[in-house]
């Protein structure tokens, strides 16, 4: 008998639109270990953190959805970039990686403190990493001004069964 | 119901199923639009419906904040469910924000 391992990896376009993609993938992506609700916001949130990062502060796509339902994001988009998501499954664990290749981060140890923002302008209140700590057991993050970012997270599974696959 | 409302004082905002970056926007500047008039005083943010919230919904409520509090107004959330609960604790909102 093998333990279930399974990847996956999504690559969409850093429009925040796609913040609510990424979180319902990696939503599904863990359903079959039935995860805690808890659980499940806990990822998501860590998810949404990370991608809403790399869309904003990566590539500066700030638009969002505006009065009445109209998304200017496709057409207000500044720059065409692209951000990429892997997540696997093994021994119970979820690892995340969140990818853009953006402007990249000059300080991360400064970046990652709570409460340190670089855009003030649009409201963010600098808790995104903090969260992303909270809510997982792991994280890391590596980036390069101009090259781009990446971010890695885990979390181990306490809810189950998880299922092995046969073989 | 309205998403937006004035009560009372209170312009009450009544909260998408999900709150992240892509909303954010849009709900600040309506509901900033309605801060503009002399009758409003505080504000209260009902989760009722929301099942998600980020970051992103921080911003919305301190930015609401900054500009009620010098005034002597109050901001209220309500019908807060456990995910946005440990969002507004983990971020010390629970200490500005009346959490009922
Ligand atoms: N992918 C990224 N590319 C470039 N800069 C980033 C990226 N992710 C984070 N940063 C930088 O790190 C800072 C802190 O990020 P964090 O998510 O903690 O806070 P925030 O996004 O500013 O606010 P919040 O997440 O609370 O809305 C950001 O202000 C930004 O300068
Ligand atoms: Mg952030």
């Amino acid at each position: 008998m093998k333990e279930m391992k399974n990847d996956m990896e999504l690559t969409f376009d850093a429009i925040s639109s796609n913040e609510g993609l990424a979180r319902v993938a990696v939503a599904a992506f863990v359903s079959r270990l039935n995860p805690t609700i808890e659980e499940l916001a806990d990822i998501k949130t860590a998810v949404s953190e990370a991608v809403t990062n790399a869309i904003i502060h990566g590539y500066g796509n700030i638009q969002g959805y505006c009065k009445h339902g109209e998304a200017l994001e496709t057409i207000d988009k500044e720059s065409p970039g692209k951000v990429r998501m892997k997540c696997q499954l093994e021994h119970g664990v979820l690892k995340v990686m969140v990818e853009d290749q953006g402007r990249g981060i000059e300080n991360v140890e400064k970046a990652m403190e709570p409460l340190f923002t670089t855009r003030p302008d649009l409201e963010r209140s600098g808790m995104g990493f903090a969260f992303m700590e909270a809510f997982m057991d792991d994280l890391q993050v590596e980036s390069a001004p101009g090259v781009g970012t990446i971010v890695r997270m885990q979390k181990k599974m306490t809810s189950g069964p998880w299922i092995p696959s046969e073989e | 119901m309205d998403q937006f409302q004035v009560i009372d004082h209170c312009l009450m905002v009544k909260l998408p199923q999900e709150i992240d970056h892509y909303q954010a926007g849009y709900l600040s500047q309506e509901a900033d639009s309605f801060l503009l008039r002399p009758d409003v005083c505080h504000v209260v943010f009902d989760f009722e419906d929301t099942e998600f919230m980020d970051s992103s919904g921080i911003g919305i409520i301190m930015g609401r904040y900054k500009k009620v509090a010098p005034l002597g107004g109050k901001v209220y959330a309500i019908n807060v469910g456990k995910q946005v609960g440990r969002i507004l604790e983990l971020s010390g909102m629970s200490k500005l924000v009346e959490v009922l």
